[in-house]
């Protein structure tokens, strides 16, 4: 099955797939490209959830429960992060972080 | 080399470089497009861990939900031609210097620690198992989480309703909150 792979190349892989996500979510500025950045951090949070569960302790099944959970808070996050998106283009015909600094109007 | 070794790299390449390219590229549609290469390769690891569900569950919910949900969210807010400009050099670089410090951190960190090697036996995971252990109360029971994220959904999709909806007659508090 995973013969020959170290646990650490999954930790790795991961590791670089989250902080490739933190580097989008500090330098982008639209909206939904970080909405995008923080779908990456939360699928790497996942590799290592299931790295962990395998090959550590492969007769339980916190792990793969805990990122089913994951990836469904990860949904429900999507789902209102884009109703708000779609509410701020609506009031300010932009998405731009930085145009988009009013909050009482 | 063995064949899984060489899956393993060719999932793991894929996703370093198109994560890499979801967070730089300047097309936005295109993002979307690099960020499903990066939600399916990411199911392909699963299937090599032998989470053959989780594998399913990535793919039906990520790449068939979520994306195509921020595409149409893209559809509907920009331009496709539309291209960024140029977020400025110190902002990038910044970021660039923090990102790698995180990462070399990590890397050194997890390649220090020696991992207990495992004796166990790897339990079969069915979906009978799943379907038991979500709906049970033992010890190995998550009946309770079960519960929990089945209210945050509804909450979340009566939430994204209400909030994306236009605002009605009903609400004569600021009639001119959409006029702009």
């Amino acid at each position: 099955m995973n013969t020959g792979i170290p646990i650490q190349y999954f930790l790795i892989l991961a590791t670089i797939m989250f902080f490739t996500g933190v580097y989008g979510f500090l330098t982008r500025r639209n909206l939904i490209t970080i909405l995008m950045s923080v779908e990456l951090i939360l699928n790497s949070v996942n590799i290592n959830f299931l790295a962990f569960n395998r090959y550590l302790y492969p007769n339980k099944l916190e792990g793969m429960f805990f990122s089913l959970f994951v990836i469904a808070v990860a949904a429900a996050e999507a789902a209102v992060a884009i109703a708000i998106i779609i509410n701020i283009y609506r009031r300010f015909t932009t998405i731009n972080v930085e145009d988009v600094n009013e909050m009482k109007f | 080399m063995a064949s899984n070794q060489i899956m393993f790299i060719l999932f793991a390449a894929m996703i370093i470089v198109f994560s890499v390219l979801t967070v730089t590229s300047r097309k936005i549609l295109r993002a979307a497009v690099y960020l499903l290469f990066v939600l399916v390769s990411t199911s392909g690891l699963y299937f090599m861990l032998n989470y053959q569900f989780l594998a399913a569950v990535q793919i039906t919910i990520y790449a068939g939900g979520i994306v195509v949900l921020i595409i149409f969210s893209i559809l509907l807010t920009s331009h496709i031609s539309q291209k960024f400009e140029f977020s400025g050099w110190k902002k990038n670089v910044f970021s660039a210097i923090a990102a790698i410090t995180g990462a070399i951190l990590s890397i050194i960190t997890i390649l220090d620690y020696k991992f207990p090697a495992t004796t166990e036996a790897a339990k079969e995971v069915d979906m009978r198992l799943i379907g038991k252990s979500l709906l049970s109360v033992d010890y190995d029971g998550y009946v309770l989480p079960f519960e929990v994220i089945s209210v945050l959904l509804l909450a979340a999709m009566v939430a994204a309703i209400v909030v994306a909806k236009k605002s009605g007659p009903a609400k004569t508090q600021s009639p001119t909150l959409n006029q702009e």
